[in-house]
C-alpha cells in the first residue's frame, strides 16, 4: 500500500497552482487535505503523474460567519470550521454534520474544498452545500466563475470542475430569524461514511408555518440530493407530527440509492424517511425555540 | 521520482532526511529518521496507530506525504517524556490503568489523548469515547483506555499550578 | 500499583513490566528492527480465486528501478518444501481409538505454482531497495491466468460435480469427525418436543493491529539463518524452516520480538519465502504485510454452518442434541480438526446433555484458509446452542434464565466426565466449577429481575430493550508442554526464559510474579525473555489460552527447584542444614542467627564450575533450572455473559446498554490482566456479533479489503464490561490456573443475539446468523411486521 511515483509540485500562489494544473491537465491531481486522496494513492486506485499540493497556497483557508453568509476558503480545515465561534448557535446542522466527518485527526487535516471537490455521495459537505445553497468559486486559466452547488455536484466523484480548474471557496446561506436546522446520519460506527444522512433547515413564518424548507440527503443517490417532494409537503404548513410524517414518507420519491455490502438500496430509502422525520422534529423544535435550539 | 531533502522539527529537534515525494510521513519518520515509536496499522487512515501531532494538532501520518511536513513542528510518542525521565502523565495513566496490552496501537492513542486533554481538561466519558473512536485497539476493549484518560486528566490537573 | 510488601506477588494487580517500553514507543516490533543493507519485499498475489497460471513473466519487473530480484513458484519448486502438516501430529492414537475422525493430507506450499486457489495466494515475491520500489515491481510483472470454476462455500463444495480442489482429497472434504454418546435416535423419537434450526457464523478474521512482518538474514560465513517474525510460535517456525530449507535446526534462530496482538496462529507462505530470498540474495530481506494483504490473507476464521437439533421435554429440559456442521476451511485445511473438534467438544457448554451426536466436516473452498482465532470453534458452538436454548424457552413459555437453570450441570456433579475424549485423547472432564452459581451471580450483577420489570415499562414507552444470556466452558491450557529456564545471577537477579511467546497478554509480568514468589524477591528483580529459539530448546507458543497455565506452571516449578538448589549451596557454604536457612533480599541467611549469611554473589561463585566451586555432593554446577511442564489434559474455565441492548426498530441499529460477565479462570495470577483479557475478548465478540464479517462476491473476490468495509468495533461501540469472578482452582497444575485469553470472545454473539431477539419479543423474530448488521436486522423486523398485519407499532408497544 505505497503510492505510485508522481511528480510533486507545491505552488505558492493560486496563479501558480492553476498554471500547474493547466500544464499537466488530466495527468495532474490537486491535493488539499489529502484525507481521501492519499488512501486512493496508497491503494493505487488513483495514479496521477503530478500532484499539485495546494497547502502552500496562501489565503484559501479563511472561515467566517458574516450576516447571512458562511464564507469558507477551500482550504479551511474541517476542524476550524467546526470550532468557528457562533456557528453552532447560528446553524447547528453545519457543526452537527462536520462532527460526523471521520475523526478529529482527519478533520484537522481535511478541508472543506477537498471534501466537496472529491464529491463522495456520502460526504457531509455535499449535503450542507445543497441545503445551504452554496455558491462555489472556481478559478481556471480563463478566469474565475461561480457555480451553484447543485451544478457543481455532477455525480459520484464528478464535479463541474474542469481538469485545470480549482475550487477556491464557497459561500453558504445561513438564514437568520425563526429557523431551525439539524443534521443527522446513520453510520455503522462513529466516523464511518454514512449509510444515509439528512440535513434539514426550516424557516417558520410568523404564524408558525414553514416558510422555507431545505432538505438535503447524502448516501442515497449518485450525489447528494435535495428533496423537493419533502420540501413541498412542509411549506405552508406548521411542522406538526402529521406534516413531518408526510414529508418523511415523500422523501423516498427523490432518492436513487445504491446497494453495497453495508446496506441495500431499500434499507437506505427506508431509513432516509426515518432520519428525515427525526431531523425535522429537531429542526422544528429549534425553529420554534428561536434562532437557536442547539443544546 | 528523485528523492528530496526534507527538514522537519520532531520533538523539538531538527531532523534532515530525504525521500521521494510519494513517501508517506509515517514511513519517513520510521525509515528515514529511525523514529519507530509511531506505528503503521492500516495505511488508509482508519486505525489511528500512526497518529502524531503536527503543529500541536493530531494528524494521521499515513495520510500525509513527508514533503508536506517540511517546516512543520512534529511531535511523536518519543517526545512525550524525556528518555531517562519520568513518564508523561498520559503514559503514566495508561500503564497504571492497564490501558494497553500489546502496545501497538498505544502511541496513536497517547497522541490523540494529548490533544484531547488540551482541548478539554476534564472530558466526560462520552467525550472521551467519541474522541478515541478514531483509534482502533484490538486488545483492551477500550474501557481501561477510557479509565486511563480520566486518570491522565486528573494527573494533569493536579500537576497544573 | 507499585511493588509493595505482600504475602505473594501472585494475585496482585501488579502494573505491567512491559508497559515501560511500550508507552514510550520503545517497544521493538519486527518491523522496527533495522539491519544494515536490508532489502524489502512485496508479494504478488493471485487476483483470481481459482485459476491456472498460464504466463508469469518477471523480466519487466527486473527492469523496474530499484528491483533486485523476483522469485516465483518455479524458482522454489524442488528447492523449498511444503509446510509441515498439523494433520500428522494432531490425531493421537488414543484419540483415534475413541473417536471417528479422519484427516486427509493437504500440505500448504509457500507459493503458488501453476495453479492458484484463493484470491491473495502468493504468486511471486519482488525484492527491491525499498517497499515502494518493490510494489512498482509487482505492477511490472506480466501474469496471465485461465480462470477455473470457483467453490464459494462449503455447501457448494459438497455438491455433485463441484470442482475438486485437491486431487489427493478425492473430493472437497479435508477432515471429518463424528462423536456420539447414548441412543440419540431413540431420544429424539421419544421426546415430546424437538427443534431443528440452522445457525450460521460468518467468516471473520483476527485483525491484530500489528500486521505480520518477517525479516531474515543469512550469515554466509557461519551458515546461519536469523529470522525475526511476528508469530506466537517461533519454535514451530524454526522446525518448519529447517525442514523446508534443509538446514540443521540449530543453524536457524527464530526470534519473535514484541508482538502487536495475534488472536490466532498460523503458518504463512511469507514465513518461508522471505528467509529463502535472504539466503538466495545474501542480503537481509524484510517484508511487512500491509493491511490490504492482512485482510486478504492473514487467516480468516469461523465460517461455520450448523444444523442443530434439540429434543426437549415439557419443562424445557434438553434430552438430546444432534448437530451436523460444516467448516468452510478455505483453500487448505491447515489445522486438521483443531477448530471442528473444539466446536464439537464445547457445544454442550455448561449444560447436562449426555445424549448427543455431533458430526463436523472441514470442507475446502476457493477462499483464504481459515485458522484457529480467539475462541477457535467455541463462539460458533455457543452461538448455535444458546440461541437454540432461547428458542426452547420461547416455545415452552419460560424465561431464558429459567430454561438455563433447568439444564445447567449441578455443582455437586463436579468434576464431571462429559462422555467423550478431549482433543488430546484424554477423557474430557469438567474439572471444577459451579455453573448455576455463576449464572445467579451474573443475573444478580445485571439486576435481572429489575431489568425485566424495566423492560416492560420501557416497552410501554416504545423503547425496545432486551436482555440475553450465554455461557461457555473452555478447555484451556492445552499441551503438550511448555518450558521454562530460571537462572539466578551474582547480583541476585532472576532471569526467566520461556518458549511461550506472549503477544500482548502481559506474560512478562505474570511470569515474573510467579518467579518472584518462589524467591520472596520483588518482581523488579525478575526479567523474562520469550520468543527466541536460541534461548530454550523447545517451545510451543501462545494460543489456546495456554500460556499462564503451562508456562506459569513451568516457571513456578523451575523457580522452586532453583530455590532449593540455592539453599543447598548456601547450606554448604554456611555449614548449615537447609531447613535452618531462608532466602533474604540479598542472599541466604540462617533463620536463627541473621549474621550467619551468604550473599547471592557468594552462592553464585560457589555454583560456578572450577577450583572455587563449592557444591554439595551430587549437584551440578550452575544456578539454572530448566523444567518442562506437561499438563495431564486441559482444565475447564467457564463464564456467563449477560447483555442488555436497545434496538432501534426503525433503523435496525443495536446499542449495547450493559454487558456483564462472570468467569472462572481458577487462580488469577494478576486480576488486572485477567480482566483486561476478558474485556478485550468481549470487545472481539461484540465485533463478531454485530460488525465483523469477511465478505466475498460470487467469484470469491474479497469485498472487505479495507477497514472501511471490515468493521472493527471502536470505543463508541463497546460499552464498559462489568467483570465478576468465581475462583475454582484447577487441580491439574500447581497454581490452580485456568486459561482466560479467549473466553471473553466466546459468548457475546449468542448473548447479544439473544438480547436483540428478546428486545423484539412481540415480533417473534429469529436471529440465526451473525454478524447481525442493521440492514439485516431491519429486514427481519420488517418481515415480522408485515407478517403481523401492519399493527407493528402497537405490537411492539404492547
Amino acid at each position: 500500500m505505497k503510492p505510485p511515483p508522481f511528480e510533486y509540485l507545491a505552488p505558492r500562489s493560486l496563479d501558480e497552482a492553476v498554471a500547474a494544473l493547466a500544464e499537466h491537465g488530466d495527468e495532474a491531481k490537486a491535493m488539499a487535505g489529502g484525507q481521501s486522496l492519499v488512501p486512493l494513492l496508497a491503494f493505487r486506485l488513483a495514479r496521477p503523474s503530478v500532484i499539485v499540493d495546494l497547502n502552500g497556497v496562501g489565503g484559501l483557508d479563511g472561515a467566517r460567519l458574516e450576516g447571512d453568509t458562511l464564507e469558507l476558503g477551500a482550504l479551511a480545515r474541517q476542524r476550524d470550521v467546526e470550532r468557528l465561534p457562533g456557528l453552532r448557535q447560528r446553524c447547528p446542522m453545519v457543526v452537527e454534520a462536520i462532527e460526523q466527518i471521520g475523526h478529529v485527526a482527519i478533520r484537522n487535516r481535511g478541508t472543506v474544498g477537498g471534501s466537496l471537490a472529491h464529491a463522495d455521495p456520502a460526504a457531509e459537505w455535499t449535503a450542507l452545500a445543497l441545503a445551504l445553497d452554496a455558491e462555489c468559486d472556481l478559478v481556471g486559466p480563463s478566469g474565475a466563475r461561480t457555480v451553484a452547488a447543485r451544478e457543481f455536484l455532477v455525480s459520484t466523484f464528478m464535479t463541474a470542475l474542469e481538469p485545470d480548474e480549482l475550487l477556491t471557496g464557497l459561500r453558504l446561506r445561513v438564514p437568520n430569524g425563526r429557523t431551525g436546522s439539524c443534521f443527522t446520519e446513520l453510520a455503522r460506527r462513529h466516523g464511518d461514511f454514512a449509510l444515509a444522512g439528512v440535513g434539514a433547515l426550516l424557516t417558520l413564518d410568523e404564524g408558525g408555518a414553514v416558510a422555507e424548507a431545505r432538505i438535503a440527503l447524502i448516501g442515497v443517490a449518485e450525489t447528494a440530493v435535495r428533496s423537493p417532494s419533502a420540501e413541498r409537503c412542509l411549506v405552508g404548513h406548521p411542522p406538526t407530527a402529521e406534516v413531518v410524517a408526510e414529508a418523511a414518507a415523500a422523501v423516498a420519491d427523490d432518492l436513487d440509492p445504491n446497494s453495497d455490502i453495508h446496506a441495500s438500496a431499500d434499507y437506505r430509502r427506508h431509513v432516509s424517511g426515518v432520519l428525515l422525520r427525526r431531523a425535522l422534529e429537531t429542526a422544528a423544535a429549534r425553529a420554534r425555540g428561536g434562532t437557536d435550539g442547539a443544546a | 521520482m528523485a528523492p528530496r531533502e526534507i527538514v522537519v522539527r520532531v520533538n523539538g529537534e531538527e531532523y534532515r532526511g530525504s525521500a521521494e515525494p510519494r513517501v508517506t510521513l509515517v514511513d519517513f519518520l520510521r525509515d528515514e529518521l529511525g523514529l519507530t515509536g509511531t506505528h503503521v496499522g492500516c495505511e488508509h487512515g482508519v486505525c489511528g496507530a500512526c497518529t502524531i501531532l503536527m503543529d500541536g494538532r493530531t494528524v494521521r501520518s499515513c495520510l500525509m506525504l513527508a514533503v508536506q511536513a517540511e517546516g512543520h513542528e512534529l511531535r511523536t510518542v518519543e517526545g512525550l517524556a524525556p528518555a531517562d525521565g519520568p513518564l508523561h502523565p498520559i503514559q503514566e495513566a495508561f500503564s497504571e490503568k492497564h490501558g494497553l496490552q500489546c502496545g501497538f496501537c498505544t502511541p496513536g492513542f497517547l497522541m490523540t489523548v494529548e490533544e484531547l486533554l488540551r482541548d478539554d481538561p476534564d472530558p466526560s466519558e462520552e467525550t472521551i469515547r467519541s474522541r478515541l473512536s478514531g483509534n482502533i485497539c484490538r486488545c483492551t476493549g477500550y474501557q481501561n483506555i477510557v479509565e486511563a484518560v480520566r486518570y491522565a486528566a486528573e494527573l494533569t490537573r493536579e500537576a497544573a499550578p | 500499583m507499585s511493588a509493595t510488601a505482600a504475602d505473594t506477588w501472585v494475585g496482585q494487580r501488579l502494573r505491567r513490566k512491559e508497559d515501560a517500553r511500550l508507552v514510550r514507543g520503545a517497544g521493538r516490533f519486527t518491523a522496527d528492527i533495522r539491519l544494515p543493507g536490508t532489502l524489502h519485499a512485496a508479494v504478488l498475489r493471485s487476483p483470481f480465486a481459482h485459476a491456472e497460471i498460464t504466463r508469469l513473466d518477471v523480466a519487466p519487473a527486473l527492469e523496474a528501478e530499484g528491483v533486485v530480484a523476483v522469485f516465483t513458484g518455479a524458482d522454489l519448486a524442488g528447492r523449498v518444501g511444503t509446510f509441515i502438516e498439523a494433520a500428522g501430529k494432531e490425531i493421537t492414537p488414543a484419540l483415534r481409538a475413541q473417536v471417528d475422525v479422519e484427516v486427509k493430507s493437504c500440505p500448504l506450499p509457500p507459493i503458488a505454482h501453476e495453479r492458484v486457489l484463493w484470491v491473495g495466494q502468493p504468486v511471486a515475491v519482488v525484492v527491491a531497495r525499498d517497499r515502494y520500489a518493490a510494489e512498482d515491481g509487482l505492477e511490472a510483472i506480466e501474469a496471465e491466468y485461465e480462470p477455473l470454476d470457483v467453490v464459494p462455500d462449503a455447501e457448494s463444495a459438497l455438491r455433485d460435480g463441484a470442482p475438486v480442489l485437491h486431487e489427493g482429497l478425492g473430493g472437497n472434504v479435508a477432515a471429518r469427525l463424528a462423536i456420539s454418546s447414548g441412543d440419540v435416535d431413540a431420544a429424539f423419537a421419544a421426546a415430546p418436543f424437538t427443534l431443528r434450526e440452522r445457525f450460521t457464523f460468518a467468516r471473520s478474521a483476527g485483525n491484530a493491529m500489528e500486521t505480520r512482518s518477517v525479516q531474515a538474514a543469512w550469515d554466509e560465513g557461519r551458515d546461519e539463518l536469523a529470522v525475526w517474525i511476528t508469530s506466537p510460535r517461533p519454535h514451530l517456525i524454526r522446525t518448519n524452516l529447517s525442514e523446508m530449507l534443509g538446514l540443521p535446526l540449530e543453524r536457524i534462530r527464530v526470534v519473535a520480538p514484541d508482538m502487536g496482538g495475534s488472536f490466532g496462529t498460523g503458518l504463512f507462505g511469507e514465513d518461508a519465502l522471505i528467509p529463502f530470498a535472504a539466503m538466495a540474495l545474501r542480503r537481509p530481506v524484510r517484508w511487512t504485510e500491509d493491511r490490504q494483504e492482512a485482510l486478504l490473507g492473514t487467516r480468516h476464521c469461523r465460517d461455520q454452518v450448523h444444523d442443530l437439533e434439540l429434543a426437549y421435554d415439557h419443562d424445557g429440559r434438553i434430552l438430546a442434541l444432534r448437530d451436523r456442521f460444516l467448516v468452510d476451511a478455505g483453500a487448505y485445511n491447515l489445522y486438521a480438526v483443531t477448530v471442528s473438534y473444539n466446536t464439537a467438544a464445547h457445544i454442550r457448554g455448561q449444560y447436562a446433555i449426555d445424549t448427543f451426536s455431533i458430526e463436523g466436516l472441514n470442507v475446502v473452498t476457493t477462499k483464504t484458509p481459515v485458522a484457529p482465532v480467539r475462541g477457535a470453534g467455541r463462539p460458533e458452538a455457543v452461538f448455535a446452542l444458546d440461541r437454540a436454548l432461547d428458542l426452547v424457552a420461547a416455545e415452552r413459555g419460560l424465561d431464558p434464565a429459567e430454561v438455563r437453570r433447568r439444564n445447567l450441570i449441578p455443582a455437586e456433579e463436579m468434576p464431571r466426565p462429559m462422555g467423550m475424549p478431549y482433543r488430546d485423547g484424554q477423557e474430557m472432564v469438567y474439572d471444577s466449577g459451579d455453573y448455576p452459581a455463576q449464572l445467579e451471580q451474573a443475573l444478580e450483577a445485571i439486576d435481572y429481575d429489575e431489568l425485566r420489570a424495566e423492560q416492560a415499562r420501557w416497552r410501554a414507552e416504545g423503547r425496545l430493550v432486551g436482555v440475553g444470556i450465554s455461557s461457555y466452558v473452555e478447555g484451556s491450557g492445552f499441551g503438550p508442554y511448555e518450558g521454562a529456564i530460571v537462572r539466578l545471577d551474582q547480583r541476585g537477579h532472576l532471569h526467566v526464559v520461556t518458549g511461550a511467546k506472549p503477544h500482548g497478554q502481559g506474560l512478562e509480568t505474570t511470569l515474573a510474579q510467579v518467579c518472584a514468589d518462589e524467591f520472596g524477591l520483588p518482581p523488579e528483580r525478575v526479567s523474562v525473555t520469550s520468543g527466541d529459539t536460541s534461548q530454550i530448546q523447545f517451545g510451543v507458543g501462545t494460543f489456546a489460552s495456554r500460556s499462564a497455565v503451562t508456562a506459569g506452571s513451568a516457571v513456578g516449578i523451575a523457580a522452586g527447584r532453583l530455590r532449593e538448589k540455592v539453599l543447598a549451596v548456601a547450606g554448604e557454604l554456611l555449614e548449615a542444614s537447609v531447613d535452618d536457612l531462608e532466602l533474604v533480599t540479598d542472599g541466604v541467611a540462617s533463620r536463627d542467627v541473621h549474621e550467619r549469611a551468604v550473599s547471592f554473589g557468594e552462592i553464585h561463585a560457589a555454583a560456578t564450575p572450577g577450583p572455587r566451586s563449592r557444591l554439595p555432593a551430587g549437584l551440578e554446577p550452575g544456578l539454572e533450572v530448566q523444567y518442562y511442564f506437561v499438563p495431564p489434559t486441559v482444565t475447564f474455565a467457564s463464564g456467563t455473559h449477560v447483555a442488555s441492548v436497545e434496538v432501534d426498530a426503525e433503523t435496525g441499529f443495536v446499542k449495547l446498554l450493559r454487558y456483564v460477565t462472570v468467569d472462572d479462570c481458577g487462580r488469577m495470577l494478576n486480576p488486572m490482566i485477567v480482566e483486561g483479557q476478558i474485556q478485550g475478548g468481549v470487545a472481539h465478540g461484540i465485533g463478531s456479533a454485530l460488525f465483523e464479517g469477511v465478505l466475498y462476491d460470487e467469484d470469491c473476490q474479497l469485498l472487505t479489503g479495507s477497514y472501511m468495509d471490515y468493521l472493527l468495533p471502536t470505543s463508541t461501540e463497546v460499552p464498559s464490561i462489568e467483570v465478576g469472578h468465581q475462583e475454582f482452582l484447577s487441580d491439574l497444575n500447581p497454581f490452580g490456573i485456568k486459561g482466560c485469553g479467549e473466553g471473553g470472545a466466546v459468548s457475546p454473539p449468542a448473548a447479544i443475539a439473544n438480547a436483540v431477539v428478546d428486545a423484539l419479543k412481540p415480533l417473534r423474530i429469529n436471529v440465526n446468523r451473525v454478524p447481525l448488521g442493521p440492514a439485516a436486522l431491519l429486514d427481519l423486523i420488517r418481515e415480522a411486521q408485515a407478517g403481523a398485519g401492519g399493527n407493528e407499532r402497537e405490537e411492539l408497544a404492547s
